[in-house]
C-alpha cells in the first residue's frame, strides 16, 4: 500500500498554534508542497510577517528570517539583489501587507523585483484580536467595528490584487481560495507558477490567498470555510488578473 | 482498498474533514484528546476511496491517506 498523501519534506512535525480550521496551516502546507515539488528548498529564503503567521520560521524547515510589520517586500527585494541565485518569497497577511506595508509593497511590485509573495487575506487582524484590516469587508463586524464596517468612516475594501494588476512591473497576480479542497489545489497550482516565475526571471509575482479565520469571524470552522466561500469571494473574484 | 490514518493527538477538532467527506467516512470523537480537542475518528472503513479531500483541506496535518 502506497502513501498518496503525507506531510511534506519541507514542513517540520510541529503542532502549529493555529487555532483549529485556520487557513495558515493549509497554506503553509501548500507552499511546502510546492518547494518539494521545484526541489528548490536548498536555495530558498522565506520572510515571516508580522502578524499570525509571525512564528512561520518553526513550521516551515528551510531558511526563514523575519522581517518588521509590513517590510517583507523591503527584506525580500534586498536578499535578492544580493543573492540572486536563492528563489526568495514572502509570506504576508492583510494587515501587514494591506495596511503597515502598502507602500513596501506597491513600489516593489511597481520595480519588478523578481521576487514572490504569498498573501494570506482573512479579512481581519488575527494576532492582535480581530480588529478591522484595510481587507474588511463592508457591514462586517470586527472589534474596532461593532456595529459593522460603514464605507462612510472607514471607506471600502482594498483589493490588492486589482490594485497591482495594473502596474507594469508585475508578472503575475491571481486570486485563490482555500475554502475547499477544489480551491487548495488550485491554490497549489497558483503558488507554484508564482514559484517558477521567480526561477525563469519574470518578475514580481503576487497569490492573494482567501482564507478562513473562525475565531474572529466568529463562526464555527464549518461556517467560516462557508462564509469565505459565498460571501468572501463575491468581493474578492477569483481569478488571474495579470 | 484506500485508507486514511488520524493523528488524534495533533488534530484540534476544527471538522473541516468531517464536511468534506464524499463518503461520511469521518466523525467528531466525543471523547477529549490531550489538547482538550474533539478529535475526528473513521467511523466508515471501506467507504473511503482514496480521495484525499480530507487530507487536503486539513490544516494540521493529521491525515495521512494511502491506497
Amino acid at each position: 500500500m502506497d502513501k498518496i498523501f503525507e506531510k511534506p519534506e519541507s514542513i517540520r512535525d510541529k503542532e502549529t498554534h493555529y487555532c483549529p480550521g485556520c487557513g495558515h496551516g493549509i497554506v503553509h502546507r501548500v507552499i511546502c508542497e510546492v518547494v518539494d515539488d521545484l526541489g528548490i528548498r536548498e536555495k530558498l529564503i522565506g520572510i515571516a510577517p508580522v502578524g499570525c503567521a509571525v512564528i512561520a520560521y518553526d513550521y516551515w524547515d528551510f531558511d526563514v528570517t523575519e522581517a518588521a510589520h509590513g517590510r517583507v517586500p523591503a527584506v525580500a527585494t534586498g536578499i535578492k539583489r544580493s543573492l540572486p541565485d536563492r528563489i526568495v518569497f514572502g509570506y504576508q497577511g492583510d494587515g501587514d501587507l494591506g495596511a503597515i506595508g502598502t507602500a513596501e509593497i506597491i513600489h516593489a511590485a511597481n520595480r519588478g523585483e523578481n521576487i514572490t509573495i504569498i498573501f494570506v487575506n482573512n479579512t481581519v487582524y488575527g494576532m492582535t484580536g480581530g480588529q478591522m484590516a484595510p481587507t474588511t469587508l463592508i457591514k462586517q463586524k470586527t472589534a474596532t467595528t461593532p456595529s459593522g464596517r460603514e464605507q462612510k468612516t472607514h471607506g471600502f475594501p482594498l483589493k490588492v490584487c486589482e490594485l497591482l494588476s495594473v502596474l507594469p512591473g508585475v508578472a503575475y497576480a491571481e486570486r485563490v481560495s482555500v475554502h475547499n479542497p477544489q480551491n487548495v489545489l488550485k491554490a497549489k497550482k497558483a503558488i507554484k507558477k508564482a514559484f517558477e516565475n521567480q526561477i525563469k526571471g519574470l518578475g514580481f509575482s503576487i497569490v492573494e490567498v482567501l482564507s478562513p479565520c473562525p475565531t474572529y469571524l466568529g463562526l464555527s470552522s464549518k461556517d467560516a470555510v462557508k462564509w469565505v466561500g459565498e460571501e468572501l469571494v463575491k468581493e474578492y473574484p477569483l481569478g488571474v488578473f495579470r | 482498498m484506500p485508507k486514511i490514518k488520524i493523528d488524534p493527538e495533533k488534530c484540534k477538532g476544527c471538522g473541516l474533514c468531517v464536511l468534506y467527506c464524499q463518503k461520511g467516512c469521518i466523525k467528531q470523537s466525543k471523547l477529549l484528546n490531550k489538547k482538550g480537542a474533539y478529535p475526528v475518528e473513521i467511523i466508515e472503513k471501506d467507504g473511503c476511496t482514496g480521495c484525499s479531500f480530507c487530507a487536503i483541506i486539513c490544516p494540521d496535518l493529521c491525515i495521512t491517506v494511502y491506497k
